[in-house]
């Protein structure tokens, strides 16, 4: 659902160039060339450590994420909404086991990752710590936050690491469905009833913003040295600045909202014919600082749903891995 | 965590229709083969991507090694007389 990386102010690496390691020469030609990177090449260490922390923080996101829509399955307005929901919500965890598997060619395992979400030394993204109210979330979620994570996933499928990029790719092919479900739900509810019309508008106010905070912190213009920016494209797994998949997002959106007869809450959202782009109104990243650091609505909430249904998934693991025991060494006395 | 030990790693491979041969698509883990198959239909073909599909224990392939890429191929390079546009062939001539 999600895939960008970035970090508070505080923890930000510093992007000073370094010189070409002997031993690395295959590696920056290749990404020179717009080629891509396989797992068993050389690579930069910090290559390698920086992707592990992308890729897993991505497939995090992606697992945390069918939480605030997963709320709403029981609660569905009709048997196909519930029908498209549970493929949605099914299509996270299957995107989170793709993510997953491609981290791991990078020479981490799984439980490994998992056991930093659970310990809170990775993060996954800070959207899903808002909470889903009504309905009309879930239609919101699909069009604004699925669709401010395609605007920043289509890129990834070029990225310079071939197994995230292929992971990409299958991503983005069902973002597809998400952004439209979402679309025409929250359609549905607008040119519903007065009251379903106040309840979409109400949370497309409240999801806006948090959307836009989706790609990160400023990091063009004087900015441009912050964060993982500088590095990420110097390696070719960032392709562009947070700040002009923001405006592409916008751009986007702006008339996609007008078709669902639906405000975005910006009183200073206007066409800028100068620039051929949408000028937009001040994003307040404070709140994202503290939602990353653990203070959104509901981030005590999502941790805890998710070591829970880990612990209380233990036995179903345990009891697989019983019983292909049991077959193989039943397997191996028939043979013998 | 609980302290079993990590199920191991399953590659899967795609048909995707009758005529194609299987195309790598991704992993997955899983405590036998007959559950990676399992996992594997939910995981890659939820959108029928496939017809059939493979699974093998990723510590059972033998790869070629990246650091000795160009010496492990380079004897096919010098060997361009095995490539049809080798050979000059008089004007006119059809069907060759």
């Amino acid at each position: 659902m999600y895939g960008n990386d970035f970090a508070s102010p505080s923890d930000a690496p510093s992007a000073s160039p370094e010189p070409v390691e002997p031993g690395l020469e295959d590696f920056w030609r290749i990404v020179g060339e717009d080629g891509r990177i396989e797992p068993r090449d050389a690579m930069p260490e910090d290559y390698r450590s920086s992707l592990v922390r992308q890729i897993a923080q991505h497939a995090h996101s992606e697992i945390i994420g069918m939480q605030p829509e997963g709320e709403w399955i029981s609660r569905a307005p009709s048997l196909r909404r519930k029908a498209i929901l549970m493929a949605k919500v099914q299509d996270e965890a299957g995107h989170g086991l793709y993510l997953y598997a491609a981290a791991e060619t990078l020479g981490v395992d799984r439980a490994e990752l998992l056991d930093m979400l659970h310990t809170g030394r990775q993060k996954y993204s800070s959207i899903f710590n808002y909470p889903t109210l009504t309905w009309a979330d879930i239609g919101t979620i699909g069009w604004l936050v699925d669709g401010a994570a395609i605007v920043n996933q289509v890129p990834l499928c070029r990225c310079s690491y071939g197994p995230y990029a292929r992971a990409m790719v299958r991503v983005c092919k069902e973002e597809s469905f998400h952004q439209r479900q979402g679309f025409e739900a929250l359609y549905t509810l607008s040119h519903g009833t007065p009251q379903q019309h106040e309840m979409a508008q109400d949370a497309v106010d409240r999801w806006w913003w948090p959307s836009l905070m989706m790609f990160g912190p400023h990091d063009s213009g004087p900015h441009a040295t912050a964060g993982h920016t500088a590095k990420s494209m110097a390696w070719g797994v960032k392709r562009f600045s947070n700040d002009d998949l923001r405006q592409r997002f916008v751009d986007m959106t702006v008339p996609q909202a007008e078709a669902l007869g639906l405000t975005l809450p910006d009183p200073d959202l206007r066409w800028n014919e100068s620039r051929g782009h949408y000028d937009f109104g001040e994003i307040d990243f404070n709140e994202l600082f503290e939602v990353i650091k653990g203070n959104g609505p509901c981030n005590a909430e999502r941790m805890a749903n998710r070591r829970r249904a880990h612990e209380e998934g233990a036995w179903v693991r345990e009891a697989a891995t019983a019983y292909a025991e049991k077959t193989a060494a039943r397997r191996t006395a028939g043979a013998a | 965590m609980s302290g079993r030990r990590d199920w191991p790693l399953f590659e899967v491979f795609v048909r995707s229709r009758r005529g194609l041969s299987h195309v790598h698509v991704g992993s997955l883990h899983a405590p036998d083969a007959e559950l990676a198959l399992r996992n594997a239909r939910d995981l890659y073909t939820r959108r029928q991507e496939g017809v059939s599909l493979w699974v093998v224990e990723a510590s059972a392939i033998t790869a070629s090694s990246p650091q000795e890429k160009d010496s492990f191929f380079d004897p096919a390079g010098d060997k361009i007389y095995r490539h049809p546009t080798f050979y000059d062939i008089p004007d006119g001539v059809e069907h060759l």
